[in-house]
């Protein structure tokens, strides 16, 4: 008997890999675009399904609402309107397929022979007040300092974008 | 139909990965290869995730590797995005074959 948590497994996970494929196959930008917005929405319900409702909704708030949106405003920037790419030589899309079905077939060889075992028994249960308290704690599985990190990382990209997508005054010679 | 568990889920996010790798292999316009890396590093997250959740439950080191992903992905993009557009500007076009004037 099949449960209702095993077929909404199987139907996401068919939504992520399809929509993938499509969004790297196809020859629309804007469509591709889209295509990638589904399969990340995909992931988000894996998260969903695995509880870990926090990650989900990070991934929807930062992939689906922001990513995806620069990326639709930069295809906007650059791109004429319905117009195709060009199509790939064939020599080119064959080997890439041919090393990326080789390196898989590989990876999952290995995944499958090794044996993934539980380490321990107990489980910190993955609540909203878990996550806040390990996030600004100094001490054992603490992570404040990755934290401040990450902010600094974060305001050195920001003004880094500010910086490299002024428009330069024209020279007055 | 077996019921889904953490091999499944590591099919799902290998698969994802050389989906993104071909992707970055065969595109020749900076946005999709953009995209393509997109991909890549949600896969590595599902991997995260899965982890910490059937492997090592104890602590939640996957969840945090995940967010701080989540975090580099954005600031990537951000100036991935800023370096595509003042490109666009300075030479009327992203596809990187055109671009081998970076080189000199």
């Amino acid at each position: 008997m099949i449960s209702g948590s095993t077929i909404i497994f199987y139907l996401l996970a068919i939504q992520i890999l399809g929509c993938g494929l499509l969004s790297v196959s196809t020859r629309q930008i804007f469509r591709a675009a889209i295509y990638l917005l589904f399969s990340l929405i995909g992931i988000a319900g894996i998260y969903f399904w695995l509880n870990y409702q926090f990650i989900a909704a990070v991934q929807i708030v930062v992939y689906v609402g922001g990513i995806v949106v620069l990326i639709i405003f930069s295809i906007f920037l650059t791109q004429k309107a319905g117009e195709k790419l060009p199509a790939q030589k064939l020599g080119r899309k064959v080997f890439a397929a041919l090393a990326a079905v080789c390196a898989f077939a590989l990876t999952m060889l290995q995944v499958y022979k090794y044996d993934f075992k539980p380490a321990s028994d107990d489980v910190q249960p993955v609540t909203v007040f878990n996550i806040g308290s390990n996030m600004i704690s100094t001490g054992d599985g603490g992570y404040a300092l990755p934290f401040e990190v990450i902010s600094m990382l974060l305001l050195a990209a920001m003004i880094g974008c500010i910086v490299i997508a002024l428009r330069t005054k024209p020279e007055t010679t | 139909m077996m019921e889904p568990g953490l091999y499944h889920i590591l099919f799902i996010s290998a698969a994802l990965f050389f989906i993104g790798v071909y992707g970055f292999l065969t595109r020749r316009n900076l946005v999709t290869m953009l995209m393509g890396i997109e991909l890549i590093l949600n896969s590595v997250n599902l991997n995260f995730i899965a982890f910490n959740k059937y492997v090592w439950p104890a602590k939640m080191t996957g969840l945090f590797f995940v967010l701080f992903i989540i975090a580099i992905a954005a600031a990537e993009a951000a100036v991935a995005i800023a370096i595509i557009i003042n490109l666009y500007r300075s030479h009327h076009s992203i596809d990187v074959t055109n671009d081998e004037d970076l080189k000199y």
